[in-house]
């Protein structure tokens, strides 16, 4: 059996340039849909090699902001900085996302791959291998040539992490990409997502479970009503949050933050 | 008027002798409609997969004007058609009036606007699904409709099926650019609409028994292709 | 990989099926524009083959109504015109589309009904009574209403009754819009009386209880005339092979071959080109 992270190497050594650590900013960052504030007023700096959990409650936009950093949809304010530039089509190649629910083109596992890899100019030889290493990656070998679809919910998270890490990706979200999963997909999920991060991978995730951002989590960013409540090292504001927001969540009570629910 | 037991022995019969007038004309249909069908495919579908896959200025125009064409009586279609290929008209220079060319020409614009609207529709919902996916891979406009047409292909068959339906069964327009010339431009509907008229009921409807029959068998197998990709999870 | 396979699938598909195939045939062919009468009594098919034979010449026939017929004719969509209405057809000559008009046979029209005879017209000779009465009782008629030759001898007949009959549309009268056999389909199940051609009326196969009320009067004698559509005025027409055709089918070989056209033993249409 092939080690993961020195797949991960092997991805990682096709990249042509080694850049400098790689670090995406928010500045002055707000989103507002019909006259609705859904976010605003974030700043925030992500460094690279970094393990960043966000954290908060359901409607407190956390997933908008992980779209909102990896260009889904346009900001309605502020900026967003990639390696202290503006973030254009190019650095948007240098991520990668795994979505809450996976994507599955209605193809077979190897041609989801080929499809992923086909659209970010790997081509030839190093497309095989590339595909070969994912799929080793990923645990998928016996069902490469199977419809995708027909995969388990946990089979198809990991294909879509292991599709996601073969672009070879400077930094990679992934937005509760356990939430459905049993223990043991769970496990296997977080086992690629460490794999990642050991082959040098900027991971930032979105998570509801505190244990798993103690296991996935160097940093933690928590928000509430579209904005960041407090940030910190993980096991430091798990343990003693300084936000009252952040201390009533983890505490389990209802909490309302004057101005939260104008953003509901 | 016989009953229909009676006629149908007479379809099965018709079929039996294998009458080479009978089987010329199927061939005609057959040739005259499924070249339809691809031509308003290699049209339809990429048109539909745009419109259903982006937005763009004029997008809501473009889909009612696909789906109000959808409509168009096969006469009208008809007489367009005769109008630009006759003598007289602008492609008259060209000679395909009266010939099977253009009877595909006819049938061609029928079926594209069905063909470009139900794509439109099926790649609108997978799109839906994919969009983010393709917008986190920075696929390209050109590769995203390659990728949802090649994806909602079975849905498509289906949609292929729909125009050979509306193509194989109209007469109003091939019986005027087509003129119904025995043996050049004779296909099943208008020897069903000329057998009417010259009161051979029986054979008419017979006539319609095997073309029926075809489009049973036809849909039959576009639904079993279809069956098989269901199970497969990629329809 | 797949996806390729498919394409190329297609591709040869769309080839085998658009490219090839039978029914292309020999240049040598020619359009001629006629009536649905001509063609549904089978009158075409017998002739035609011995033309074809003896003169390598291929005849497409494109059967409408004689309105139509002409129409096409006019915009040079047909090499021939074959049709029934005299008067429309010295215009067609006279405006510059035809070169000449030539007789070539002529057949008659019937009035048909049901066996019930409700205008009590069966039997009569004089149309014009015949009408007259149909008008009275208002049985029903059921009319061409097309603009076709059949229909526009039809309208000159009402005109010698007197009787309105654009008054009556609707009503007893009833215009179907629609060709001669579609007409007699659509008159033989609303049992209303009928104007047709003879050569029709004895080749359709639907006649249920029907029979000829009304015939012999000789304001009902329908003559066919043949023209060549003009090369001047529409220069694809084919002039030489368009003569040849109408050449034969007024001589006496020609003659002959209508003459010669029989069902049931009667003889649908009589040749006068010689008149």
């Amino acid at each position: 059996m092939l080690d993961s992270a020195s797949l991960m190497k092997t991805f990682r050594a096709d990249v042509a340039e080694k850049v400098a650590p790689s670090v995406i900013s928010a500045r002055g960052l707000g989103f507002a849909v019909e006259g609705r504030v859904l976010i605003r007023d974030v700043d925030l700096d992500i460094k690279a090699g970094r393990r960043t959990v966000i954290m908060g409650s359901n409607g407190a936009g956390k997933s908008l902001l992980l779209r909102l950093l990896h260009g889904l949809i346009a900001p309605s304010s502020g900026e967003i900085l990639w390696n202290g530039r503006p973030l254009d089509k190019a650095a948007r190649r240098r991520q990668a996302m795994v979505f809450q629910r996976p994507v599955m083109l209605r193809r077979s596992v190897l041609a989801n791959l080929d499809f992923a890899l086909r659209v970010h100019g790997v081509h030839g030889p190093a497309r095989r291998d590339r595909e070969r290493a994912a799929l080793a990656m990923a645990r998928l070998e016996d069902l490469a040539a199977s419809p995708a679809r027909t995969l388990s919910g946990g089979e198809q998270q990991r294909l879509a992490i292991a599709r996601a890490l073969a672009c070879a990706p400077d930094l990679l979200f992934l937005d509760e990409p356990t939430v459905s999963l049993d223990p043991a997909s769970t496990h296997a999920v977080e086992m690629l997502i460490g794999d990642a991060h050991a082959a040098g991978v900027t991971t930032v995730l979105v998570t509801h479970d505190r244990a798993q951002a103690l296991r996935l989590g160097d940093d933690v960013i928590f928000m509430a009503g579209g904005r960041i409540a407090e940030t910190g090292p993980v096991e430091k504001v798990l343990q003693n949050p300084q936000s009252e927001v952040a201390r009533a969540w983890l505490e389990g009570r209802l909490h309302f933050e004057p101005g939260a629910s104008e953003t509901k | 008027m016989d009953s229909f037991g009676s006629i149908l022995t007479e379809a099965f019969g018709l079929i039996l002798i294998w009458d080479p007038d009978l089987i010329e004309i199927i061939g005609l249909s057959l040739r005259v409609t499924l070249t339809a069908v691809i031509v308003a495919c290699v049209i339809g579908l990429p048109l539909g997969a745009a419109v259903g896959a982006f937005r763009f200025p004029g997008r809501t125009i473009v889909a009612v004007v696909l789906n109000a064409l959808m409509g168009l009586p096969p006469v009208v279609v008809g007489l367009m058609v005769y109008l630009m290929l006759s003598a007289s008209g602008p492609l008259g220079p060209l000679q395909l009036l009266y010939t099977p060319m253009a009877m595909i020409i006819a049938q061609t614009i029928l079926v594209t606007p069905i063909i470009a609207a139900l794509t439109k529709q099926v790649v609108e919902d997978l799109h839906r699904e994919y969009v983010e996916q393709f917008a986190s891979l920075g696929v390209g406009p050109l590769d995203r409709v390659g990728a949802l047409l090649w994806d909602a292909r079975y849905s498509l068959l289906t949609v292929a099926l729909a125009g050979f339906g509306r193509a194989v069964a109209e007469v109003g327009a091939v019986i005027i650019v087509g003129g119904n010339i025995n043996h050049v431009t004779r296909v099943m509907t208008t020897t069903i609409a000329l057998e009417t008229s010259k009161g051979n009921l029986e054979l008419a409807l017979a006539l319609g028994v095997v073309l029926l029959a075809i489009a049973l068998f036809v849909n039959a197998a576009v639904m079993a292709v279809r069956a098989s990709a269901v199970r497969a999870a990629y329809a | 990989m797949e996806r390729r396979n498919f394409l190329g699938w297609s591709a040869a598909l769309g080839l085998a099926l658009g490219l090839s195939g039978p029914a292309m045939a020999q240049d040598d062919f020619i359009v001629v524009q006629s009536t649905t009468s001509t063609q549904n009594s089978g009158l075409f098919e017998h002739i035609l083959p011995m033309f074809e034979e003896q003169s390598g010449i291929e005849v497409r026939v494109v059967a409408v109504g004689t309105g139509q017929a002409i129409k096409n004719a006019a915009n040079g969509d047909g090499d021939v015109l074959l049709v029934h209405a005299k008067p429309s057809e010295e215009k067609f000559v006279a405006d510059g589309h035809g070169v000449a008009r030539f007789d070539v046979m002529y057949n008659d029209f019937v009035i048909v009904g049901p066996a019930s005879d409700p205008a009590g017209v069966a039997g009569t000779s004089d149309v014009v009574t015949a009408l007259a009465k149909i008008a009275d009782t208002e049985a029903p008629f059921a009319s061409r209403g097309d603009d076709s030759g059949t229909h526009k001898a039809e309208l000159r007949l009402w005109e010698q009754t007197g009787v309105d009959v654009a008054a009556a549309s609707g009503n007893w009268y009833r215009e179907t819009g629609s060709g001669m056999g579609a007409t007699l389909n659509t008159g033989t199940a609303m049992g209303a009386y009928v104007m047709t051609d003879r050569a029709t009326w004895i080749s359709f196969g639907n006649k249920g209880d029907y029979t000829v009320a009304v015939e012999g009067d000789p304001k009902m004698f329908n003559q066919y005339g043949v023209i060549l559509v003009s090369q001047e005025k529409h220069p694809n027409v084919k002039a030489e092979l368009g003569q040849q055709f109408v050449d034969w089918i007024i001589s006496e070989e020609g003659q002959a071959a209508i003459a010669s056209y029989k069902i049931d033993g009667q003889q649908l249409f009589f040749p006068n080109a010689g008149d």
